[in-house]
C-alpha cells in the first residue's frame, strides 16, 4: 500500500471537494439507513390494524411517503458522492498522467532504446487506470461500506443484539471469500492472460511465416501447434470459469444462512411477543444492506493492491533521474551560438558495450562551413552527429560549439540552435504546415511556405487535397519517403539554425530534386554550419570538408577532388556511383 | 484501435443460424444447461415464498416445529440452488469453450489453405484480431449470453408466477413502476454507451499519442519541443477525463434513480396493503414477500439489458469470421491432379507471364512477367542477377507455386506444375529465403520444422553438412537450444545456416535459394559460400544471386530487366557480351574475392 502514498500531493490538491464528498457519503448512509426503519414501522401498523380491526390509513401512507422521501435524499446524496470522489479520481488520473509525459520527456534516448514502447505506454493507460481505481472506487467504497456496516450494524445491535450476532457470523465469511477468491481469480486469470498472449504470438509466427509454411507443406503441422495452444487455453480459460463460478453460489449461500439464522431465530421471537413482525422485516432489510458492503469490501482490497504494484511500476519510471540535462556547470550566460564546432580526441562507447563506437575523434568544423560525412552502415555517422545535441554524452574527450563543451552548454540554447533531419523521418499524425512549422512556437504561413520551397515539397503540397491543413498519417494520407524526408527537411529549415544536420536526410529523393534542395539550401545555409551524412556522392561532393568515417575512426580527410585522387573508400564508392548511373540509363 | 466500432442489430436470423450451427456437436449440453437455468431460477424465485409460510402460517400459527420446517427447508433449497448454480455457470462456459475452440481452429486451419495472393491482400494484424479478438467477442456470446439469456428470462417468469399467484392486483401495482425502470435502464444504456464511446476513442488517442511521442522522443528533444507536445497532451488528456466525467454523471444519476424506482414500488405496496388489508386479502407475509420480490425483480432485467450489447458485438464479431471463412482464394489442385512420387527435376517456364493484380478487375494489370522461357536440366544451376524489381523472386514464388500464372506454362519434368498434386510438388521443392524466418521454438524444429519424419540424426547430419553444427553445438542444450520469436538471439548468419540445413534436411530434388544481402563478418561469410556449394551439388538449383562465387559455378546465368529476360549464358559468354552483365559484374561482384579493405 505504501506507493499509494506518492498520491497525497496530487489528492491535497482536491482536498476541499474530496472532504465534500466524504460528508455526502454520511449522509447518503444515514438516510439509506432510516428506510428499513419506516418499512419496519408500517409492517408493525399493518399488522396491529389487521389484530385489532381498525387500521390507521394515514400512518401508512406517511411510511410510504418517507421511504419514498428519504430514499430520494440518499439518492440525492449519493448522486453528489460520485460527483465529488469519483470525479475527482479522474482528474487526478489527468494530473497523473500529465505528470508522467513529462518525466519521461526528460529521458535520453538510450533509455527508448532498451526500454520498449508498449511498456511505457502501458504504463500510461493500463497503470494509470489501475491507480485511478484505487483511488475512486478505492475511496469512495471503503467510506461507504464503513459508514454503512458502523450504521447498520448500531441500528441492529439496538433493535436486537442477539439475533444481530447470530446473523452476522457468516457475514466476515463473505468478505474473506471474495477476497481470497478474488485474488485466485487475479492469478488465474493472468494465466489465462499469459496462454492468450501465447496464443497471439503463435498466430502471429504461423501467419507471417506463411511463406516458409506453404513452400516446406507444413500447413497441418502448424495447425497441429495451433490447436495445442488453443487447448491449453482452453484449459486455462476452464480452471478460470472454475473459480470464478463457484464465487457467486458460494456467496449467496453464506448470505442465505444468514437469512435462515434470522428466520428462524427471529421468527420465535416473534411467536413469543419478544418481537415485532415489522422489527424483522427491518432486521431482514437491514441483513441484506450488509451483503454489498462485505462484497465491497474484499473486492476494494484486490483494487487497492492491484492499485499499488501499478503504483510502484509507474513510480519506477518517473523516478528515472535523467542523465543529460543542466547541470551546476551549466553555464547559463550563454544564450546564443554561432556554430563552430570541434570534436576534441572524442571516444564514445554506447551503454554496455564493449568496443567503442567512435574512437578518439578529432575534428574542426569552422562556423559557417559544410562537413560532409561519408561511410559505410554501422560506421557510427549517425552516433557522432547524435552527439550535438547531446542525445548521447561522450565518454571520453569532449565535443565543443564555440568552444564551449556542450555539456556546459544550457540544453534548451544548444537544441534550440540546431537543425536536425534524422535518418528516419518522424512525421507527426497532424497537419502539413503543423509538421513544417513544429520546430518554432509559432509559425507564419509565409515561413512554412518559404521552407517548403527551400525543400522541394511545395509543389507536392500543393496537390494535396487541402494543401498545407492537410492531415498526415493515421487520418490523412500517406507521404512517400522523399516526401517525408522533404517535408522532414523544411521543418529544420524553418528554423533557421545555426547549425544544420542532414543525416542521410536524402537518400530517397531523386538526384534531380536533391541537387535542387542542395543548391536553395546552400542558399540559405550561408553563413551557418551543415553537417551531411549521406551514401551519395552527389550529395557530398560539394562539401567544404569531406571525411570518411570507417570502424568508428577517420580514415579518410578532405575535399572532394582531394579525395578522388586518394585513391581510397571515397575514390572507390565514387567510382561505382557512375557504373551505376550507367546502367540506369539502360 | 482507431477502428470505430460500428454496432448494428443485435440479432440477425441468417448469422444467428449459422453460429448457432456450432453449437450442434454440444447439442445434448447445451440442453441440460438450459434445464439448469430453468431449475436455479425457480428456485430463486421461491426464496420470498419461505419468507411468506414462515410469518403467515408458521410464526402467525405459533407452530415453531413448523417454523424449523420451513427454515430447513429454505436451507436447502439455498444449498441445491448454490450447487446447480455453480454447475450451470461452469457448464455455460464449457460449452462455449468448446464451441470457440472448434471455430478458432477451423479460423486457423482455412487461414493456413488460403492462397498468398490472400496474404498480400489483408494486413497480418488484422486476421490475428480475427483468430483472437473476435473470437473472444464470440465466447462472450456462446458462454454468457445464449444459456443465461434463458435463465434470465425464467428468473422473470418465475418472480411474475409467484408474484401473482400471491395476491395479482398486488402484483400488478408493485410492477406498475416497471415502464419507468424499463424507459430508465434504456435511457440509461443509450447515454453510457455514448460516452463510452467517446471514452474510447478519447483513450485510442492517448494511445496514438504516446505512441507517436515516444517514437518520436528524439524528434522532441532534440528540437526541444517537449513543452509543446506536453500542452497537445494536455488537451488530450483533459478531453478523456471530461468524456469519463460526463459518464461518471450518467452513473450518478441512474443507480440512486433505480433505487428510488424501487422505493416508490415499496411505498405503493404499503400503500395498497393499507387499503387491503382488513379485507383480508392482503397478509403480512404477502407484504414481505413482495417486498423482496421487488429487489430480486431488477437483477434479470439489467443483465438482459447487458446481453443486449453482447449479442451487439457478437454480430458484428460473427459477421467478419464469417467473411473470412467464406473467402475461397486458395490455389487448389486440379480434380485429376497427378501424383509424383518422385521426379528427376528438370523446369522449363514456358512464355510465362504474371501479374500479382490480376484479379482485380483493373484496366491492364501490371506485369512483373513478361514472355519469360527458360529451361533449367535436371542436376543444373541456373543463376539469377538483375536490379530490385527484375522479376527474380516472383520466378521463384511461381515455381513453388504460391501463385499461379495467367498466361504460359511452368514444366516441372515436362509436367504443368498445375496438374501436379501441391503436396508433392513442394515436397521436392526446398527454399530458402533471404529473409530467414525463425518460428519460436527449439534448433531442432526449425531445421525439421516438427516433421517428425526427419531424425534427429537426420538433422544433425543437415546441420554438419552446411557446417551449422559447430555453433550449435556451443549453445547451451545445443539442439534443443531455445530460438526465440524471429531467432532474436541469433545472428545474420547464424540464421542463415540454420535454413540451410532445413533446406538440406527435406532431401529436395530442388532447391530455390534467395541469397543474401545482408553483410556478415568473413569468417561466416567463407562458411555461407562453403555451405552453398553444398547445397547446390547434385540438385536442380535457381538462385537468385549475390556471391560471385555462386554466379560463376552456375550452369546458366539469367540477367532480369524489368520482368524480362535480357541476357542468358555462362559467365564468361556474359563478359563478353559486354552487355547488363558485364556491368552489374564491375559494380558488385568484382571486388568480392578480395577481402575487404579494413
Amino acid at each position: 500500500m505504501k506507493p499509494l502514498l506518492r498520491l497525497l500531493p496530487y489528492l491535497a490538491r482536491y482536498r476541499r471537494t474530496l472532504l465534500w464528498g466524504l460528508l455526502t457519503v454520511v449522509m447518503s448512509n444515514v438516510f439509506t439507513v432510516a428506510l428499513p426503519v419506516f418499512v419496519g414501522r408500517a409492517i408493525d401498523v399493518l399488522k396491529t390494524g389487521i389484530v385489532s380491526g381498525t387500521l390507521h390509513r394515514s400512518d401508512l401512507v406517511m411510511y410510504a411517503g418517507l421511504v419514498v422521501g428519504s430514499s430520494l435524499i440518499a439518492g440525492f446524496f449519493t448522486f453528489l458522492t460520485r460527483q465529488t470522489i469519483i470525479v475527482v479520481s479522474r482528474h487526478v488520473e489527468f494530473d497523473l498522467r500529465n505528470d508522467f509525459l513529462s518525466s519521461i520527456q526528460k529521458l535520453p534516448l538510450s533509455y527508448f532504446q532498451v526500454t520498449p514502447t508498449g511498456d511505457l505506454m502501458a504504463l500510461a493507460t493500463n497503470d494509470i487506470g489501475a491507480v485511478r481505481n484505487a483511488l475512486g472506487p478505492g475511496i469512495m467504497y471503503p467510506t461507504d461500506t464503513i459508514m454503512t456496516f458502523l450504521l447498520v450494524l448500531g441500528v441492529l445491535l439496538y433493535t436486537d443484539w442477539q439475533i444481530t450476532l447470530l446473523a452476522l457470523i457468516p457475514l466476515p465469511f463473505v468478505s474473506f471469500v471474495v477476497y481470497r477468491l478474488g485474488k485466485l481469480v487475479h492469478e488465474k486469470f493472468e494465466e489465462r492472460q499469459e496462454q492468450y498472449s501465447r496464443l497471439t504470438t503463435r498466430a502471429q509466427e504461423s501467419l507471417s511465416g506463411i511463406r516458409v509454411i506453404k513452400t516446406y507443406v507444413r500447413e497441418e503441422h502448424e495447425t497441429r501447434l495451433f490447436r495445442d495452444l488453443s487447448w491449453d487455453y482452453l484449459r486455462k480459460n476452464l480452471v478460470l470459469a472454475r473459480v470464478q463460478s463457484i464465487m457467486w453460489p458460494l456467496m449467496f449461500l453464506l448470505i442465505g444462512f444468514s437469512l435462515v439464522i434470522t428466520l428462524y431465530v427471529g421468527g420465535g421471537k416473534v411467536m413469543d411477543g419478544r418481537m415485532t413482525i415489522g422489527t424483522l422485516t427491518a432486521v431482514f432489510a437491514y441483513l441484506s444492506m450488509l451483503i454489498w458492503p462485505m462484497i465491497a469490501f474484499g473486492w476494494v482490497i484486490n483494487m487497492l493492491q492491484q492499485g499499488a504494484a501499478s503504483m510502484s511500476r509507474l513510480v519506477k519510471t518517473m523516478d528515472v533521474v535523467p542523465e543529460i540535462g543542466d547541470t551546476a556547470d551549466t553555464n547559463h550566460g550563454i544564450t546564443s551560438i554561432t556554430g563552430a564546432i570541434e570534436f576534441r580526441h572524442m571516444t564514445f562507447r554506447h551503454h554496455g558495450a564493449e568496443r567503442a563506437a567512435l574512437n578518439d575523434i578529432s575534428l574542426v568544423i569552422p562556423a559557417g562551413r559544410t562537413l560532409a560525412i561519408v561511410g559505410y552502415t554501422g560506421a557510427g555517422k549517425s552516433t557522432m552527429v547524435n552527439l550535438l545535441p547531446r542525445l548521447y554524452d561522450v565518454t571520453e574527450g569532449a565535443v565543443l560549439i564555440d568552444g564551449v563543451d556542450v555539456r556546459r552548454i544550457p540544453l534548451k540554447v544548444l537544441r534550440g540552435a540546431i537543425g536536425y533531419v534524422p535518418q528516419e523521418t518522424f512525421l507527426f499524425s497532424d497537419t502539413v504546415a503543423d509538421n513544417i512549422g513544429y520546430g518554432v512556437d509559432r509559425a507564419t504561413g509565409e515561413e512554412v511556405k518559404e521552407a517548403a520551397e527551400i525543400a522541394q515539397i511545395s509543389h507536392d503540397i500543393e496537390e494535396f487535397p487541402r494543401q498545407y491543413d492537410t492531415h498526415l498519417g493515421e487520418r490523412g494520407i500517406t507521404l512517400s519517403g522523399g516526401q517525408k524526408q522533404r517535408t522532414s527537411i523544411a521543418r529544420a529549415v524553418l528554423r533557421k539554425p545555426a547549425i544544420l544536420i542532414l543525416d542521410d536526410a536524402l537518400s530517397a529523393v531523386d538526384t534531380y530534386t536533391e541537387e535542387e534542395i542542395l543548391l536553395r539550401l546552400r542558399r540559405v545555409m550561408k553563413g551557418r554550419t551543415s553537417i551531411i551524412i549521406s551514401h551519395r556522392i552527389s550529395t557530398v561532393k560539394e562539401a567544404d570538408q569531406i571525411i570518411v568515417l570507417h570502424e568508428g575512426a577517420i580514415k579518410e580527410q578532405g575535399t572532394h577532388d582531394e579525395l578522388v585522387t586518394l585513391g581510397g573508400i571515397y575514390a572507390e564508392l565514387h567510382r561505382k556511383q557512375l557504373l551505376e548511373e550507367e546502367l540506369e540509363q539502360l | 484501435m482507431q477502428e470505430e466500432e460500428i454496432l448494428g442489430k443485435a440479432y440477425d436470423a441468417r448469422l444467428m443460424r449459422r453460429m448457432l450451427h456450432y453449437l450442434r456437436p454440444y447439442a445434448g449440453w447445451v440442453a441440460l444447461g438450459i434445464f439448469l437455468s430453468i431449475a436455479v431460477s425457480g428456485m430463486e424465485a421461491v426464496r420470498p415464498y419461505f419468507t411468506k409460510i414462515a410469518v403467515d402460517q408458521n410464526i402467525a400459527q405459533h407452530d415453531m416445529p413448523g417454523l424449523l420446517r420451513t427454515t430447513l427447508l429454505f436451507l436447502g433449497v439455498l444449498m441445491v440452488r448454490g450447487l446447480l448454480q455453480y454447475l450451470n455457470t461452469y457448464l455455460t462456459q464449457w460449452i462455449g469453450q468448446r464451441t470457440i475452440f472448434d471455430l478458432r481452429m477451423e479460423i486457423f486451419a482455412h487461414l493456413q489453405r488460403l492462397g498468398l495472393t490472400f496474404y498480400d491482400r489483408n494486413p497480418i494484424g488484422r486476421l490475428i484480431t480475427r483468430v483472437t479478438n473476435d473470437v473472444e467477442v464470440l465466447n462472450e456470446m456462446f458462454s454468457s449470453g445464449i444459456v443465461m439469456v434463458f435463465s434470465d428470462v425464467f428468473t422473470i417468469i418465475g418472480i411474475l408466477y409467484f408474484m401473482f399467484s400471491m395476491n395479482w392486483p398486488l402484483a400488478l401495482i408493485s410492477l406498475s413502476v416497471l415502464p419507468l425502470l424499463f424507459y430508465g435502464t434504456f435511457l440509461f444504456r443509450k447515454k453510457a454507451r455514448e460516452a463510452y464511446r467517446e471514452v474510447r476513442l478519447q483513450i485510442a488517442r492517448i494511445n496514438t499519442f504516446m505512441q507517436e511521442h515516444i517514437t518520436g522522443m528524439m524528434v522532441d528533444q532534440v528540437f526541444g519541443r517537449e513543452h509543446k507536445s506536453y500542452e497537445g497532451f494536455k488537451v488530450i488528456n483533459g478531453l478523456h477525463r471530461d468524456a469519463n466525467i460526463k459518464s461518471i454523471f450518467y452513473y450518478a444519476v441512474f443507480y440512486p434513480g433505480v433505487d428510488l424506482i424501487g422505493a416508490i414500488a415499496v411505498g405503493l405496496i404499503m400503500w395498497y396493503a393499507g387499503v387491503e388489508a382488513l379485507g383480508g386479502s392482503v397478509t403480512i407475509g404477502t407484504v414481505m414477500a413482495f417486498l423482496q420480490f421487488n429487489e430480486m425483480f431488477w437483477r434479470p432485467i439489467r443483465d438482459l439489458s447487458d446481453k443486449y450489447n453482447i449479442m451487439q458485438t457478437a454480430m458484428a464479431s460473427s459477421e467478419r469470421v464469417f467473411k473470412l471463412l467464406d473467402d475461397t482464394t486458395l490455389v487448389r489442385d486440379d480434380d485429376n491432379a497427378v501424383a509424383l512420387p518422385s521426379i528427376r527435376g528438370d523446369i522449363e517456364f514456358r512464355h510465362v507471364w504474371f501479374a500479382y493484380d490480376a484479379d482485380k478487375k483493373a484496366a491492364e494489370p501490371t506485369w512483373v512477367l513478361k514472355d519469360v522461357s527458360f529451361t533449367i536440366r535436371a542436376g543444373e544451376t541456373a543463376a539469377f542477377v538483375g536490379h530490385t524489381g527484375a522479376g527474380k523472386t516472383t520466378i521463384i514464388s511461381l515455381l513453388a507455386r504460391l501463385y499461379d500464372v495467367q498466361r504460359g506454362e511452368i514444366l516441372v519434368d515436362g509436367i504443368d506444375i498445375k496438374r501436379i498434386r501441391q503436396e508433392d510438388l513442394r515436397r521436392h521443392i526446398a527454399v530458402v529465403l533471404q529473409d530467414v524466418f525463425l518460428f519460436s521454438g527449439d534448433i531442432a524444429t526449425n531445421i525439421n520444422l516438427g516433421n517428425e519424419a526427419i531424425s534427429h540424426d537426420r538433422i544433425v547430419a543437415a546441420a554438419r553438412v552446411v557446417g551449422a553444427h559447430k555453433f550449435i553445438e556451443r549453445l547451451p542444450g545445443e539442439y534443443a537450444a531455445e530460438v526465440k520469436e524471429r531467432g532474436a538471439t541469433l545472428s545474420v548468419g547464424q540464421k542463415q545456416l540454420i535454413s540451410f540445413a532445413r533446406a538440406l534436411a527435406f532431401h529436395p530434388r530442388i532447391l530455390i535459394l534467395d541469397e543474401a544481402t545482408s553483410s556478415v563478418d568473413t569468417e561466416t561469410e567463407l562458411l555461407i559460400q562453403k555451405a552453398i556449394g553444398k547445397l547446390l551439388q547434385g540438385r536442380t538449383s535457381i538462385v537468385i544471386a549475390h556471391r560471385l562465387s555462386t554466379i560463376q559455378s552456375a550452369a546458366k546465368i539469367i540477367v532480369m530487366h524489368k520482368g524480362e529476360i535480357r541476357e542468358m549464358g555462362n559467365h564468361q559468354q556474359l563478359l563478353a557480351l559486354g552487355g547488363i552483365y558485364s556491368k552489374l559484374y564491375q559494380l558488385q561482384y568484382k571486388d568480392q574475392e578480395l577481402p575487404r579493405s579494413a
